[in-house]
This record gives structure tokens, C-alpha cells and sequence, in this order.
């Protein structure tokens, strides 16, 4: 059996590998070729102009703008986000007051977690058209429901004030059901007689949270810190789709500019592909950072 | 074998991939080197052939699926079967025209008839430079397929050769002759016993009294802020001439701070300033705000002739929606009241790199035909750039005033063309200055600053081909 194994696992390996090659691997050594060029997308024609893309990159204000929003939304998203799962995994999970010995989840924890989970069954596009329509200032649900109260009514997604602010909501609102089912995953496998023996103790639930779930889960928070900050550098199709950037480009982020240069007002792909390379080192160092920012050590039931 | 020898094997087994790779998927800016007019179809000319069709030469047509659909291109293409039965007509349609097509024309391989329109249209700024283009001049001296006696060129509007010409060269056929003005319901302001003002001031008076009617004078698409740039401009260049038109198209110094863009937008400042606009229109969209005109909410709204066939499925009947000139400043206007911008729209082009240049020509010159421009004004209500098609072709309300206001304003009518040779200069900086003005943050100055610094930029940036017009 033994050299029989050697040809079935190039066999096994080599597609993959292959087609990793050619859809992954080579479009980014490409783009990074191109981001050299001033290539203008609709003939053969690429000068190479060596790192002149990235010198007026330095300069645009427009590009400076956006990374602003996204480092923003770097900072709140992420915090926002877990802050919130955790609190209804907590909740679902370990919230409920019956029976004050164990450990159970609030009255409905099943229809909750359901209800949780619908944005993440909804494709992002229809998620931003719902809400485009929810800030409807004349005849949205949210200015309804604020008109009904008597409280002012703005023009959200019209409102430089408000709009990024409103698709950051958005962002937000999409991502947290997802995070409640994995939360809460991570807390089913917490083992019920720590709890029990902290609970004896007299530890309130605040405590509980603090210094047991959140340390045991610490594997399962890096990972969706991860996951968001990586999201939080994109943004691209809400804001697409919900705002374009606009009013007066207050909620762009550094994927609209990209698409914008390249599809949208202009055609200068080998801009475009610069502003790709920058994104790409950005979402690296970010990745690599919150993985450092958040190593611990690993603790293991026994 | 343990595992640190198949990870080591596998790691050589992907370097080795990876160059494979490279040669598979090619480079994106490879494909496409001139190959010479090999492949391309060509008949002979004669005086039933002008342009040199191939007549068994198939032709791929891609129309931008938007407000007018597809089925009017579909009856094109059957006149075009008609004339060349042999010939195999591909026909699609897409509301991506960049992204779709963005890879054929690096490829080399475009289709042969392209309706580059809509939001995601091919900025022509680039298309242009790169010589992306057919030249269309053929077309232009060839005889009319069904008009006798004229060439082509002799039955278009006039202006239609100009807009979608790029240095003298015509490149781009616009087929829809589109007339920009102030929109108002026939029927609201009958019943309400308003009328139309001809003036400025009167303008600002019946805003007063339509406001205290309670219905809001004006709404605009907030979210695509340039629909209000165009009666701003219009005003100006009726006060100024269409020597303000030609500054901005040109990038001339200090255009959008002409004196008569300074009176213009001073003007159009008051309807901010006096809370003429609908409230929360910076937050709608141009469905959503033409949808609120339409449900009485407003009474004036700026667009294009496009607008009737586009609100078709909400407007009430018997609203009757009518067009009409921006109000003139005052006596010391250089252009007459009735002088409206009208201008060639809808592009269509044919690639350069297209195999059947000529097929794609000829189905132009079908298009201009009288039968294929009567067609397209019946299934869509808008007019073409062909004279006197609309003769025996019963027109809808809106677009009957279309043709008046068209009429009245004869040869006083003006256009500007910055927008076709600079998409982002109207798309993202007038666009964005247009939000802020109209929503009331910032002040007529600090609007004209920001468009001219966006013309500014535009005009210093070397990598953008810049164009010309004398007049």
C-alpha cells in the first residue's frame, strides 16, 4: 500500500493546487504588474510608469478620504459587532432566570437565535436595497416611525452627517446574527459544571461573562475579529449600492474609489490596480495584526 | 513518506503550478495585439452597398437594457435580416456595459454594435484615447436607406454630427434626440389655476403660492444631485450665451465662475434658501423622487425627455406632464425664453476591433432610416435624431410638448458636452457640489469654488486626454 500513496495524493492535491494557481496567484501577480502601468483598460496599450501610481496615490484626497471611513469602520465595526454577539449568545445561552442553579438560555432562545440568523441567509445586495428603502426619508419605515413620535425627520442617506453612519448600522445589523450562532456554539462547549461551580461561588452574571466566558471563547472572538476587521476594509457593496459614497463623498470607502476608477467615472485600471495593491497590504498588516494584538495562550479542557 | 516530505513535495508541486498558471490565464493586457485586418468581414461596395457589408457577415449587437428596453433594437435588427438574410444577428442585452464588455475590447474581440449607456456605461474619455473606436464618417456620406436624394448626415438634427464628435472625428452615433427642462403637471396646475412663469421672479412668486397651497414647488434627485446642474447651467447660458457652455466644455480658466454662472447661481439659491424644495429630497433617488412629483407632492422636477417613458408605470392618468424652458433671468438675457437645451443622447458605437465594421454601420444607417426612427419613436415615446420622423406618429402628452418646446426654441437651442469628454467631472465633482448647494450646506460661491476646482483637476490631470470644441 505504502508507494501507492505518493501518486494518489498529487492526484488528489495537483487540481486544487492548479486552480488556486490561476484564479488566486496569478490575477494578484497581475494586478501588481498593471498597478505599474498606465493602463487604460480598453486596448493592449500599458506603458510601465514604475511607482508613479502610487506617488499621486500618496496625494489624492479623495483616496486619503475613504481609507479615513475604512479605518473608522475598522475601529467601530469589529468592537460593535462582537460586543453585540456576545451579549445575545450570553443572553440565548446563559441568560435565563428559571431555575436560578443552572444554566439556561432566556424564554424563546430557539426563535431568537432563528431571527438572528435571517440577515445572514440575505445576499448583501438585497440587505442594502431593504435598508436603502427603511431610509427612505419620505416614505421609509425608520422617518415613519420618528414622524409618529414627533421627533425630526432627516434625510439619512442624503445627509452627509448620517450616511456613513447609517450603512455602518447596516454593516453592523447584517453581520451580528452570525456571530450570535457562532458565539454560541463556542459557549455550548463551555463545560456547564464551571459555571455551576462559579455560580456557588456567588459570581454575578456580569463577572461570569468576564472572567470565564469571554477568556474560554478567546479562540472564537480572534477568529471573528479577524473575519470583521477584514470586512470593515470592504464595505464595498453597501456602500455601492446604498450611497455610491455620496452626498459629497462622506461615505466612501477604499473599494468604491477602486471600482469608481476603474468602471465607474473613469477607466484607469492601472490606478485602479494600484489602489488593489494598497488594499491588499492594508488587509494583510491588518490581518497579521489582530492576530498578533489578540495571541494568548490557549487553554484546553481537561 | 511522513508528512513534513509531503508538505515539502506538495510546496514544489505549487511553485511548479504556478508559472503553468501564469501561462493559462495569459496576462490581462496581453491579448489583443494588432492582428491586422484579417479577420475582419468585407464586402464590396456598390450604390445598393455603400459601406461594404458582407452579406453573410454575422453581427453582435449589445444594447444597454434600461428605459427603453430591448424590443425596439430587436425590430432594428429584423430590418437589418430583412436587407441581409444570410446574415446571423447575435443579440444581447445587459445593464453592465462596462463590466461585460471591458474584457473583449482588451481581448480584441468586441461585439460589433455596442448601446454604451446607462450607470454603467464606458467612460468615452477613455475609449477615445485608446482608439477604441470606429470611425463613423462612412456612415455620415453614405445615402439615406429610405429617405431619397440625402445622404445620411442630411436627414440628422442639427447637432447630432457635433455631440459625438472627438476632434473633428465622428465616433459616437447618439440616437435619441433628449430635451432637458423643468417638468410640471398640465393637470395640477390647471386645476390649481397656476401658471407656467416666464421669469425668475415670477418663478420665486408661484413657488410662494404653490408652497402655501401646501405641496412643495420642487424636488430633485438628492442622491444623483447633477439632474439640478442642468437648469442651473441653462439659466446661466441663457443670461451669458452659449459662450458659457463653451468655457466649461473647453476647461477654460474660471468657467463655473463666469459672471453669468455667479447670477445663475445666486438665483437658484433662493429656492434653497426659502425652503422651495420638498423635505427629504437630498435622501431620494431619481425613481423615488420622480415617483413623489408624480403623486402631486411636488410640482417642478429637472430632467430629460426620458422621463415620461420611465415614470410610465406610476403616472396618474390624465396628468398630463409637460416640459418647459428654465425662466429667464431677466430683459438682459442673450438667449430668448423659449431657447431649451436639447442634444443628441443615447450612444451607440462600433468598436474599432470589431469584425464586421461595416455590418455595424449599416445597421446604423437602419436605424436612421425613416422606417427604423418612426419604429423607435413608436415603441418607446422618445424621439431619434432623425428630422420629421415623428410625421404620422401619434405621440404621448409629454413628449408632444417635447416637440413643441423643441419647435419654439429653434435655433436658440444650446447644448454642453463636458460630461461626454469628462464622465467624472458631471458623474462624481458637479455631482457631489450639485448635493451640497441644493441641500442647502453650502452657498452659491463655495458651489461655483468646488465645480471649478473639480474642472481644475480635471484639467491638470495629464493622464486625461483633454478636447476642444470651437463652437
Amino acid at each position: 500500500m505504502r508507494h501507492g500513496r505518493y501518486p494518489l495524493i498529487v492526484s488528489f492535491l495537483l487540481p486544487p493546487l492548479v486552480l488556486y494557481g490561476v484564479f488566486v496567484l496569478s490575477p494578484y501577480l497581475q494586478a501588481f504588474q498593471i498597478s505599474t502601468t498606465n493602463w487604460l483598460g480598453y486596448s493592449a496599450q500599458a506603458d510601465p510608469v514604475g511607482m508613479a501610481n502610487f506617488r499621486t496615490l500618496l496625494h489624492d484626497g479623495y483616496v486619503w478620504n475613504a481609507l479615513t471611513n475604512n479605518a473608522v469602520l475598522l475601529l467601530v465595526v469589529p468592537v460593535l459587532t462582537i460586543a453585540l454577539g456576545l451579549f445575545f449568545a450570553t443572553m440565548l445561552t446563559m441568560g435565563g432566570r428559571k431555575g436560578q442553579a443552572g444554566v439556561t438560555g432566556v424564554r424563546g432562545t430557539a426563535v431568537y437565535r432563528l431571527v438572528y440568523f435571517f440577515p445572514q441567509v440575505l445576499s448583501v445586495v438585497i440587505i442594502a436595497l431593504l435598508w436603502k428603502e427603511i431610509y427612505n426619508p419620505r416614505s421609509g419605515l425608520l422617518n415613519g416611525a420618528l414622524h409618529a413620535l414627533g421627533l425630526p425627520t432627516p434625510a439619512w442617506l442624503g445627509d452627509p452627517r448620517f450616511a456613513f453612519w447609517c450603512v455602518l448600522a447596516v454593516m453592523v445589523w447584517s453581520n451580528v446574527g452570525f456571530y450570535v450562532v457562532l458565539f454560541g456554539a463556542a459557549m455550548q462547549a463551555i463545560p456547564r459544571d464551571i459555571y455551576e461551580a462559579v455560580m456557588l461561588d456567588g459570581a454575578s452574571r456580569a463577572v461570569m461573562l468576564r472572567k470565564i466566558t469571554i477568556p474560554l471563547l478567546w479562540d472564537t472572538i480572534q477568529v471573528a475579529w479577524i473575519y470583521l476587521a477584514i470586512a470593515a476594509l470592504d464595505g464595498f457593496i453597501l456602500v455601492q449600492l446604498m450611497t455610491n459614497g455620496g452626498p459629497n463623498f462622506s461615505s466612501d470607502v477604499i473599494g468604491n474609489r477602486m471600482y469608481d476608477t476603474a468602471f465607474g467615472s473613469e477607466t484607469k485600471f492601472g490606478y485602479a490596480s494600484a489602489i488593489g495593491v494598497v488594499m491588499f497590504f492594508l488587509t494583510l498588516s491588518v490581518a497579521v495584526l489582530a492576530l498578533r494584538a489578540a495571541r494568548r495562550d490557549r487553554i484546553e479542557y481537561s | 513518506m511522513n508528512r513534513r516530505e509531503i508538505l515539502q513535495r506538495t510546496a514544489a508541486a505549487g511553485l511548479l503550478a504556478t508559472p503553468a498558471a501564469g501561462l493559462l490565464a495569459g496576462c490581462a493586457t496581453s491579448g489583443g495585439d494588432d492582428k491586422g485586418d484579417s479577420g475582419a468581414y468585407k464586402g464590396t461596395k456598390s450604390e445598393q452597398n455603400p459601406l461594404g457589408v458582407k452579406e453573410d457577415a454575422p453581427l453582435e449587437v449589445v444594447i444597454f437594457n434600461g428605459g427603453f428596453g430591448e424590443e425596439y433594437a430587436k425590430a432594428h435588427e429584423a430590418m437589418y435580416k430583412e436587407k441581409y438574410p444570410k446574415a446571423k444577428i447575435n443579440h444581447s442585452a445587459t445593464q453592465e456595459i462596462s463590466k461585460t464588455l471591458q474584457p473583449r475590447f482588451v481581448d480584441g474581440t468586441p461585439p460589433d454594435v455596442v448601446n454604451n449607456s446607462g450607470a454603467g456605461q464606458i467612460d468615452f474619455n477613455g475609449l477615445v484615447s485608446q482608439n477604441a473606436l470606429a470611425d463613423l464618417g462612412d456612415l455620415l456620406a453614405a445615402p439615406s436607406l429610405d429617405i431619397p436624394g440625402k445622404t445620411v448626415k442630411d436627414t440628422l438634427l442639427p447637432g447630432a454630427v457635433e455631440v459625438g464628435s472627438y476632434d473633428g472625428k465622428f465616433l459616437v452615433m447618439n440616437y435619441t434626440y433628449t430635451v432637458y427642462g423643468i417638468w410640471h403637471s398640465t393637470k395640477l396646475f390647471a386645476d390649481r389655476g397656476w401658471q407656467y412663469a416666464k421669469t425668475w421672479d415670477e418663478h420665486i412668486a408661484l413657488c410662494k403660492q404653490i408652497k402655501a397651497a401646501g405641496i412643495a414647488p420642487w424636488t430633485y434627485a438628492g442622491i444623483h444631485p447633477r439632474y439640478m446642474s442642468w437648469p442651473l447651467i441653462s439659466t446661466a447660458i441663457k443670461l451669458g450665451g452659449p459662450s458659457v457652455a463653451l468655457a466649461i466644455d473647453n476647461l477654460e480658466p474660471n468657467a463655473w465662475k463666469s459672471d453669468a454662472m455667479k447670477s445663475a447661481a445666486d438665483a437658484w439659491h433662493q429656492i434653497v434658501k426659502d425652503k422651495y424644495i420638498l423635505e427629504g429630497s437630498p435622501g431620494l433617488d431619481h425613481k423615488q423622487s420622480q415617483t413623489a412629483w408624480c403623486q402631486g407632492k411636488a410640482a417642478f422636477i429637472s430632467c430629460g425627455s426620458w422621463l415620461e417613458s420611465e415614470q410610465k408605470d406610476v403616472t396618474p392618468a390624465g396628468f398630463n406632464m409637460t416640459v418647459a424652458p428654465t425662466p429667464s433671468l431677466g430683459s438682459g438675457d442673450k438667449l430668448p425664453f423659449e431657447a431649451v437645451r436639447g442634444t443628441a443622447g443615447e450612444p451607440f458605437m462600433v468598436p474599432a476591433k470589431a469584425k464586421n465594421v461595416a455590418g455595424g454601420l449599416e445597421y446604423f444607417r437602419t436605424m436612421l432610416s425613416k422606417k427604423g426612427a418612426q419604429d423607435f419613436t413608436k415603441k418607446v415615446a422618445s424621439l431619434t435624431v432623425v428630422a420629421g420622423a415623428t410625421e404620422g406618429v401619434e405621440l404621448p402628452f409629454g413628449l408632444n410638448t417635447v416637440v413643441k418646446a423643441l419647435e419654439a426654441s429653434g435655433s436658440n437651442g444650446f447644448n454642453w458636452v463636458y460630461n461626454n469628454y469628462y464622465r467624472k467631472l458631471e458623474r462624481n465633482l458637479v455631482d457631489a457640489a450639485c448635493g451640497e448647494f441644493f441641500s442647502g450646506r453650502i452657498g452659491p460661491a463655495e458651489f461655483l469654488d468646488q465645480c471649478q476646482k473639480g474642472a481644475d483637476s480635471i484639467a491638470q490631470d495629464s493622464s486625461i486626454k483633454k478636447y476642444k470644441r470651437a463652437a
